[in-house]
């Protein structure tokens, strides 16, 4: 298996560099120029010589393969450099968002699961009975509601309905606090946000779960277990949804990967100071080093989480074997 | 809606605070919003964004500044590092300033005479590597000297009234100079300065938050305990704040609509402050693109627009509402409304105006005439702005529409010159009308002017007006510059100046609404009544 681990990692270096490349010749596609943004963005007067000087200081006005070339000696040693808008460290600007960013998706991962499972279980259970359709509906509706309107919704819906019930609006906070500061605060924060990206998140994997018991539940092995005489709680347990988690894992293992940098809008409506505004804000201001940092980090977050899903079968499944 | 306009009614009285006789409470942290994602440094010097200012300002002094208790006038100017405003000698070119010398940085070392000078040196002689940003500001500006412990002579190249206003600045911090010297960068990603507030805390892209200065030099103030700001870039997330008083306000301004939800909301609970705002959408004809090299069709464009009723129109939208011309409409440079009418674009007879429209249309061969007007992706006002413009336009037989593209893209079009016609705008963070007109000299001469012409009859008309220092003859020189670009060449077209909208929690007192977003945010006098 360690070889099987090395291998993988190994591979994430190709992938890496051609990630690379493409996001440093689409970000200079982009027509624009972060300085005149900066200097000129708020509509007053600058000097034509400051523009030439923040050329100068963010290295914008040298050849673009002597850019290219010291983005990957960068990237070979794990320098991504600073950013071109901040002039801050890349990692400095990644970490001060990183932590409630994972945290949304922790959260909404567990929201997910905590729904996911055990409604789309019951649903392929009760296959066609009123359980099932509610549980459908439910799941449908989720898929069909677009995050960010859920979150505005459930904003005002919790303004306004503290105001009938206290007479003083209520809403979450709009700055972050670290869990280990103040939990209630943090939470109170957070949890808005997560039920909101975990509903849709638990729909579809709710769905996945339905139709990958069905099929399971329809395998000769369970017919056998009933045959045996065991009960339907151990062989639903033991026996079929432990097979049939293996394309709800495998879901969840990318959902999970682009709830960390993609949820621009959700982040925006909460006023959380996450990844994905971060990368918006990098794209809008044509923040080069920026970009490019983040596209990195998501290439291998989604490397990491499918290597780990990968190794999830193995659990889920002993008769997978890595090789 | 009769109970929401009585409301509306009952607020905007609070424009002249009731406040005003009210003894001020002590104690307190307050709490606002920056309607903006992070600014890139903390460095006023070198940024020219409001969030920097709205969210550095607390920390810093100026020379002088425009008096926090009459904000809203263009010209009233006092010291605030100074201990009086000087007369000047030389015929007008030499300003000696007098440095209070009761002034502590907030690390406890005395604030001179020579941390000013070396302020003001970099300012206007920034050294290499080191940005200036707004350099063409400070033009008149030949040395600054401190010649003792707490005296500092400005120089000037000519005299002008423009230098006030130039050195009011609130960009213009004070810094030490020791720190400059051995690091002109180190206000980039620091803060130390000797102002009402000390530097807490900077959540990187989130919030920033300053507590009491002890040893600040104006007794009594500030009144709050502290203040935390934090950047909220989506409107809707601030309606929401205010209502469940996360916060109490945020200081840029907010639209017609944003603000007669908070009164439906809050009634009683929250108070609005308004006033013009020295901001201005304009419409920039290409002119290295036919048939825009026509004056005829520029003047067109500019008579078929109704300002006189578009504006009040507008008004209940978008946060725009006075007619003016190239200048700010508080200013006692700007025009007056029987001045305006002589200029194309601003005839009291609509009908009369579009006729001339259609008429010179036909004579520059340009009837019919279809093209793309370029916009920004903001949507107040810019959006409904263009949506207003290109309908006016239809009525004398143009058909335009709208491209609009992201802050990026169209920042690159206006350098390119990617465009039929665009919109265009100019915020400056004083109102400095001699300087500010700036915007309507061509591109070789004023960087942000993105009209594509040359005119040396233009170049000299600005240079008589600002040169001029007589009050008197200035506004004249100024009529004659407004009639020149705007109706003679039709370099440009105006729309109705800007309105700010201040929304805040009743409980927020010892706040006084500016024509600029800039100003006055040093949050000294505020204080809460809770």
């Amino acid at each position: 298996m360690y070889q099987y681990i090395a291998k993988r990692v190994l591979l994430t270096i190709p992938t890496l560099l051609g990630a690379a490349a493409l996001v440093f010749i689409l970000m200079r596609l982009i027509p624009g120029d972060i300085c005149l943004v900066r200097l000129g963005g708020g509509g007053g007067s600058f000097d034509p010589k400051a523009l030439v000087a923040c050329h100068a200081e963010i290295g914008v006005d040298r050849p673009y393969i002597v850019q290219f070339v010291e983005f990957i000696w960068g990237l070979m040693r794990f320098d991504f450099g600073t950013s071109m808008w901040s002039g801050k460290p890349v990692s400095t600007e990644i970490l001060a968002r990183l932590p409630i960013s994972l945290e949304i998706a922790l959260l909404g991962t567990a929201v997910a699961i905590g729904i996911a499972i055990p409604l789309g279980t019951i649903s392929a259970l009760k296959q066609n009975t009123w359980i099932d359709v509610v549980v459908r509906i439910f799941a449908i509706g989720g898929i069909a509601t677009p995050s960010f309107w859920l979150g505005i919704m459930s904003v005002l819906m919790v303004l306004d309905l503290s105001a009938w019930m206290t007479g003083t609006p209520w809403m979450p906070p709009i700055d972050y606090v670290p869990i280990w500061k103040d939990p209630i605060r943090n939470l109170s924060m957070a949890i808005l946000p997560a039920i909101t990206v975990g509903y849709r998140y638990a729909a579809v994997s709710m769905r996945m779960t339905r139709s990958a018991m069905l099929e399971v539940m329809r395998e000769d092995y369970i017919r056998t277990a009933r045959a045996k005489g065991l009960i339907n709680k151990l062989i639903v347990n033991r026996h079929a949804l432990k097979n049939a988690l293996l394309p709800v894992v495998t879901l969840l293992g990318i959902e999970f990967a682009f709830l960390i940098g993609g949820l621009v809008v959700t982040e925006q409506v909460f006023n959380l100071n996450g990844v994905g505004r971060l990368f918006v804000l990098a794209v809008q201001n044509q923040d080069y080093t920026l970009t490019q940092a983040l596209v990195m980090l998501t290439v291998v977050i989604f490397v990491f989480t499918n290597l780990v899903v990968d190794l999830l079968y193995g659990w889920l499944d002993p008769r997978i074997h890595f090789a | 809606m009769r109970i929401l306009h009585g409301l509306l009614a009952l607020a905007l009285s609070a424009a002249v605070p009731a406040w005003a006789d009210e003894a001020p409470k002590r104690g307190g942290t307050f709490t606002y919003m920056i309607p903006a994602d992070a600014p890139p440094s903390l460095d006023g010097h070198r940024e020219t964004t409001y969030a920097t200012v709205h969210a550095t300002a607390p920390f810093y002094s100026v020379l002088i500044r425009i008096n926090p208790d009459n904000p809203s006038s263009p010209s009233d100017y006092v010291c605030d590092l100074c201990t009086e405003m000087p007369t000047p000698t030389d015929n007008g070119k030499t300003w000696t300033f007098k440095i209070r010398t009761d002034v502590k940085w907030h690390d406890g070392s005395p604030l001179t005479a020579a941390d000013v000078a070396k302020t003001w040196q970099e300012l206007v002689h920034p050294d290499p590597g080191v940005l200036s940003a707004r350099l063409p500001y400070y033009v008149m500006i030949d040395t600054v000297e401190a010649t003792d412990a707490s005296t500092v002579v400005f120089k000037l190249k000519f005299a002008t009234s423009a230098f006030l206003p130039a050195l009011a600045d609130p960009f213009a911090y004070i810094y030490k100079k020791e720190i400059l010297d051995r690091d002109p960068h180190w206000y980039e990603k620091n803060v130390m300065g000797s102002g009402p507030f000390k530097f807490v805390d900077y959540q990187i892209g989130q919030s920033i938050s300053g507590v009491r200065n002890p040893d600040y030099y104006r007794p009594g103030l500030p009144y709050l305990d502290g203040f935390k700001a934090i950047f909220t870039p989506k409107q809707a997330v601030e309606i929401d704040a205010i209502r469940s008083d996360r916060a109490a306000t945020e200081f840029r301004g907010m639209p017609p609509s944003a603000r007669d939800q908070l009164l439906k909301e809050l009634g009683d609970k929250i108070t609005v402050q308004t006033g013009d705002w020295n901001c201005v959408d304009m419409i920039t004809p290409n002119h290295g693109r036919k048939p825009f090299d026509d004056p005829r069709v520029r003047r067109a464009l500019a008579l078929a627009i109704d300002q006189w009723h578009g504006a009040p129109a507008l008004a209940k939208i978008a946060n725009v509402r006075t007619v003016g011309g190239i200048v700010f409409p508080g200013s006692p440079l700007a025009a007056t409304k029987q001045e305006l009418e002589q200029i194309a674009g601003y005839w009291s007879d609509i009908e009369k105006s579009r006729a001339e429209a259609r008429r010179l249309l036909k004579e520059a061969g340009a009837e019919n005439l279809s093209f793309e007007l370029m916009n920004r992706n903001v949507e107040q006002p810019y959006k409904y702005i263009a949506t207003w413009i290109i309908d006016e336009w239809s009525k004398v037989g143009l058909h335009v529409t709208q491209k609009v593209l992201p802050t990026g893209p169209f920042f690159d079009g206006l350098r390119s010159g990617s465009f039929d016609v665009t919109i265009d705008f100019n915020c400056q963070g004083l109102i400095n009308p001699a300087l500010d007109v700036g915007k309507f000299l061509p591109h070789s001469v004023y960087s942000e002017n993105y009209g594509n012409y040359e005119d040396q009859k233009d170049i000299d008309m600005y240079q008589a007006m600002l040169h001029e220092t007589d009050p008197v003859k200035q506004r004249i020189a100024m009529r004659d510059y407004e009639k020149y670009v705007l109706d003679t060449q039709a370099h440009m077209i105006m729309t109705p100046w800007w309105e700010r909208i201040v929304p805040m929690r009743s409980y927020v007192r010892g706040w006084k609404i500016s024509p600029s977003h800039y100003v006055n945010q040093d949050l000294a006098t505020i204080w809460l009544n809770q």
